[in-house]
């Protein structure tokens, strides 16, 4: 169900340097990745859940080479990293320049690539794919709710025709009664637009959903990483299962928890 | 039905010359957990912060919050104060903003019996560590003695809990107390404030966006919407068969965890939370509802027996 493999990480791990908390001591390091390593392939949909401080947004700066690797290496094999990599935040409100009209911010990197094309035929084609009014392109993102925001942002990731979406929490920062739209669009664009998909999440509700494979990330490193479906049916280690005890569901009532 | 805890009737809370809060009616009774349900423009924290009379300047409340037979709001600061900390606390979501940065957190969590029940320093700060201790903060003794910084959110938050339940308050009130933490922590904090108020015999009101927390904790539930009560009654009554379909929408919005086979698209509540202010008149819902008809322009009474709900059509 899945092609050849887009990205190859082998090993890699990235450290910093905690700032000096004594003259006499040296600063600490925090090993943000730790020797992590695996593949994303053409076509699929990847999951990477863990808590906060487990690396996950560490990983999605490493594939967008926000962030060189300190050990190991990030290997993109399809032709333009900068074109062909796209990436959705979790904040929609502080990914958006208040003071540039939609239009403007969703053509931003078809103009800062120099893409060929009818960019105004294409601004209207994204903005009917993500489901804005095609009067939106002459407003300011602070018109518009925290869910149109985050259209927006879909918008312009899509604009240089990426292959490989990372979308890094894309609905955590919405209201509940807005995540399940967001959620299906980026299902109908992964198939109308062909698009490989990294889905970066603490809940493990939304991965299900979403993906086919699932990286369990803790503390740097990929404890688990198996389909999906074996991950929540038998989970493996001891993590995974601690993280999915601990999600409430809707039918695990109290009992569960007293 | 039980003694009630708190009364609220007829709560209404003006943000300048709008009304964000529209004549919310509930009682809260003893010993039992209730959930408040709502988004960001629901009014939960508005209600939460009037009935403790924590109304940030230029908001105003009017109706009545009735506690042992006296009306809060009609209550002056004084009188509150004596309240507040001793038979009624507060929990908030970011435990980092709600506690004292310069302040130890021995001194923080004894405060309240410092200040309400006249302990001296040093039967305070030995209380302070069994208050610790209570909630499960590891070498309590030493841990009195740091400051919020160097805590970590779990425990941050386990701090705020002990400082809460420390005089033995007849109600907690929890504002999203578990939002900005993991869910592993999440599950651990959960399962202390149930223990403690299971513990204490205390009233909870829990406020959140979180429908599975609410499930897991609570007996029953109120759905906010729009600054209105629209759904109301026994959790498991309200989750299993919500008549609102406000609650209905948000129920199907949720990726199941624990069902077989996920459907690959979900059943999304079309359309955006509206801004304070642009919310339809009538039933605030009305313009995201497939339900809804002429008879939506007017808001409906909160009407039923035990599981109420606010809505001309609602789903069978």
């Amino acid at each position: 169900m899945s092609g050849p493999a887009l990205f190859q990480v082998n090993g890699v791990s990235r450290r910093f340097r905690l700032p000096r908390t004594s003259f006499r001591h040296a600063p600490a390091t925090l090993t943000a990745v730790d020797r992590v390593t695996f593949e994303l392939h053409e076509g699929e949909s990847l999951g990477v859940v863990g808590e906060s401080g487990s690396g996950k947004t560490t990983l999605m700066r490493l594939l967008l080479g926000l962030e060189r690797p300190d050990e190991g290496t990030v290997e993109y094999r399809g032709a333009s990293l900068r074109r062909e990599v796209q990436a959705v935040f979790q904040d929609p409100v502080s990914a958006l320049d208040p003071r540039m009209r939609v239009a403007d911010i969703i053509l931003e990197p078809v103009r800062v690539l120099h893409l060929p094309g009818d960019r105004e035929k294409t601004l209207r084609e994204l903005l009917e794919a993500v489901g804005l009014p095609q009067g939106s392109a002459r407003r300011y993102p602070h018109e518009f709710s925290g869910g149109q925001r985050q259209r927006v942002a879909i918008a312009r990731a899509l604009a240089p025709r990426p292959r490989v979406l990372l979308a890094d929490e894309p609905v955590s920062a919405l209201d509940v009664s807005v995540r399940a739209q967001i959620l299906n669009l980026l299902q109908d664009l992964r198939e109308g637009y062909q698009l490989t998909l990294v889905l970066v999440s603490h809940d493990l509700s939304v991965v299900r959903q979403m993906c086919d494979r699932v990286l369990v990330m803790y503390r740097g490193q990929v404890v688990e990483a198996a389909e999906t479906r074996a991950l929540f049916r038998a989970p493996r280690h001891h993590y995974t299962r601690t993280l999915l005890d601990s999600v409430p569901t809707l039918r695990k009532r109290r009992a569960a928890s007293t | 039905m039980r003694e009630p805890a708190l009364e609220v009737r007829d709560l209404r809370v003006r943000v300048g010359t709008l009304e964000a809060v529209h004549g919310v009616s509930f009682t809260l009774e003893r010993g039992l957990r209730t959930g408040l349900i709502g988004e960001s423009g629901s009014g939960k924290t508005l209600t939460a912060l009037a009935v403790m009379g924590l109304l940030p300047d230029g908001l105003g409340a009017s109706g009545s919050v009735l506690h042992e037979g006296r009306d809060l709001l009609q209550m002056a600061e004084i009188e509150l104060c004596r309240l507040r900390g001793d038979r009624l606390a507060m929990v908030f979501q970011e435990p980092m903003t709600a506690l004292n940065p310069v302040m130890r957190v021995g001194d923080q969590v004894a405060e309240p019996l410092r200040i309400h029940r006249g302990a001296g320093r040093g039967a305070a700060g030995r209380q302070a560590v069994q208050l610790l201790e209570r909630v499960q903060i590891p070498d309590a003794a030493e841990k009195t003695r740091a400051y919020p910084h160097q805590l970590s959110g779990g425990q941050r938050q386990r701090a705020m809990i002990a400082m809460a339940m420390a005089c033995s308050p007849d109600l907690l009130i929890a504002d999203e107390p578990t939002t900005a933490l993991d869910v592993t922590v999440q599950a651990q904090i959960l399962g202390l404030i149930n223990r403690l108020v299971e513990e204490e015999g205390a009233t909870l009101l829990l406020i959140t966006h979180d429908l599975p927390v609410v499930a897991q904790v609570c007996e029953q539930v109120m759905v906010m919407y729009g600054g209105y009560i629209v759904e109301e009654g026994p959790a498991a009554e309200v989750f299993d068969g919500p008549r609102h379909p406000y609650t209905r929408g948000l129920v199907d919005a949720i990726p199941p965890l624990d069902q077989d086979l996920p459907e690959r698209r979900l059943r999304a509540i079309p359309g955006n939370v509206p801004a304070l202010g642009e919310f339809p008149e009538g039933c605030p819902f009305r313009n995201r509802c497939p339900r809804a008809d002429w008879r939506c322009q007017v808001m409906p009474a909160l009407a039923g027996e035990q599981h109420k709900v606010a809505c001309w059509h609602p789903v069978a």
